[in-house]
């Protein structure tokens, strides 16, 4: 066999310069740290979606270096799809994706246009396109992120058109992917199903980023700052409670995560404001403290699963 | 002869890249974009044809230069040109039009001389492609 040609790394068109370059210093530039640790702070676990967010920005940081002193770079494909199940947070990351890609300067913009299958599919023959390009046309420049996609595939109905909305947007990923960039999110086994039956999305997608379900602890967490945001504390016999209701809760039917627990904590602040009326008066300090007794009649407690209901 | 209406009419004609530098600029500001043709270069045709929808909104230039694109694809010998329609002050107003696109061969304009009321003359002008009928303009 033949030995493989050496091949000067560098190529012949590299721009002459430094030969050490300071990522460091590239990446401050960007001003992504701060937004990343903002991030890290505000958003409880999902350590490896946190992870994969490090690397699409090592990724994307070393691309502009190489741009810069001469290598070839495609631009990345960088369409993603968030699995996990309701609650773990995959809105919530697609958002602030639009602002991450943007400083790192891959984005022209920071929106995110978020849509469901009704923004895109029509309800008669040529309704359709004009919609979804619609959509597109506003997502351009930014992150167009689709929520259950799943809904946007019908095989049972041989003429649905979300086939054309599909047709449309696989097209746009492919020509458009340096200018836009589609995220798509739902529940895990039926995102499965999904690109089981449209492989041209699986091929298009190159981050398939899974979100945890949080642990008890975590959701303790993400109460405790939900509770902060709106100037509430629990006491701590009402942390003990809520660990212990967040344990109960997640057994039974409609456990959304983080958004149970948000569920919960509306609820708890409702029974103490009517605790507090019933009393008469109030310390001005126990206006922001949730109490056990707050969270302990939550429906949980009365081991009936399926009075558990809960809307999304 | 060459059409001179809206802006950058007496410079060359702008390239794909100059035309999407002016539409970032719009979009920028928040106006809509639209592309319309026309076959009737007379400077008070004002209404031209819109190709597809304006454009609210946009995220970027490149679906604006997509539909450009296709829209010279289809009306070769025609006029196009793009305007930005300003909304954000409560009233609807464009800021900006010029021409994107003319064909290869451009007609000119004759002198219409009208006598009315015995001697006197009124006179006016005609785009020439505007005798022929519609099909057969700019071939
Ligand atoms: N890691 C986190 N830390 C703090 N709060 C979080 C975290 N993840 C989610 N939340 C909060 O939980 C709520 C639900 O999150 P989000 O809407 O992102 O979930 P989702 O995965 O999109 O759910 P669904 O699949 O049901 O649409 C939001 O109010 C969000 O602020
Ligand atoms: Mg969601």
């Amino acid at each position: 066999m033949n030995a493989p040609t050496p091949v000067d790394e560098a190529g012949p068109d590299r721009i002459a310069g430094p030969d050490v370059v300071d990522l460091g210093a590239e990446r401050r530039a960007t001003g992504i740290d701060d937004y990343l640790a903002g991030l890290d702070a505000r958003l409880v676990g999902l350590t490896p979606v946190k992870q994969r967010i490090d690397e699409i920005a090592a990724l994307l940081l070393v691309d502009r270096v190489r741009t810069r002193v001469g290598l070839a770079t495609g631009p990345p494909t960088l369409h993603m799809s968030f699995t996990g199940n309701p609650g773990t947070g995959k809105t919530t990351v697609a958002s602030a994706m639009g602002e991450i890609l943007h400083r790192l300067g891959y984005l022209r913009s920071a929106r995110v246009v978020s849509v469901t299958r009704d923004d895109l599919v029509g309800e008669y023959i040529g309704h359709t396109a004009p919609k979804t390009k619609d959509v597109l046309q506003r997502a351009a420049g930014g992150v167009l992120f689709i929520d259950e996609a799943y809904y946007l595939y019908r095989p049972e109905n041989e003429r649905d058109y979300g086939q054309e909305a599909i047709e449309i947007l696989l097209q746009v990923m492919e020509e458009q992917r340096d200018d836009l960039v589609v995220i798509l999110a739902g529940y895990a086994d039926r995102m499965e199903r999904f690109f089981g039956s449209n492989p041209g999305f699986r091929s298009r997608v190159a981050h398939h980023i899974d979100f945890p379900d949080f642990d008890d602890g975590e959701l303790v967490r993400i109460g405790e700052m939900l509770l902060a945001d709106q100037q509430y504390r629990l006491s701590d016999d009402a942390r003990a409670t809520l660990f212990d209701y967040v344990g109960r809760r997640r057994s039974q039917p409609h456990f959304a995560n983080a958004r149970s627990v948000r569920n919960a904590l509306d609820r708890a602040r409702l029974r103490q404001a009517n605790r507090h009326v019933t009393a008469g008066t109030v310390a001005v300090d126990d206006l922001s403290v949730i109490e056990a007794d707050d969270l302990a009649v939550s429906r949980v407690f009365n081991d009936r699963p399926d009075d558990a209901r809960e809307s999304r | 002869m060459r059409l001179t209406q809206g802006m950058f009419s007496f410079l060359p004609d702008l390239t794909d890249d100059e035309i999407a530098a002016q539409v970032d600029y719009f979009i920028r500001n928040g106006w809509a974009v639209s592309i319309e043709h026309t076959d009737d270069p007379h400077p008070r045709n004002t209404y031209w044809e819109m190709w597809g929808q304006p454009m609210f909104d946009l995220g970027s230039t490149r679906p604006f230069m997509t539909a450009l694109a296709e829209c010279r694809e289809a009306m070769q010998s025609a006029y196009i040109r793009v305007t930005a329609f300003d909304a954000t002050k409560g009233w609807e107003s464009p800021r900006a039009s010029f021409i994107a696109h003319r064909p290869t061969a451009e007609d000119g304009f004759a002198l219409a001389r009208t006598s009315v009321q015995g001697r006197t003359q009124r006179y006016g002008i005609r785009a020439d492609v505007t005798d022929r009928p519609t099909a057969g303009r700019y071939r």
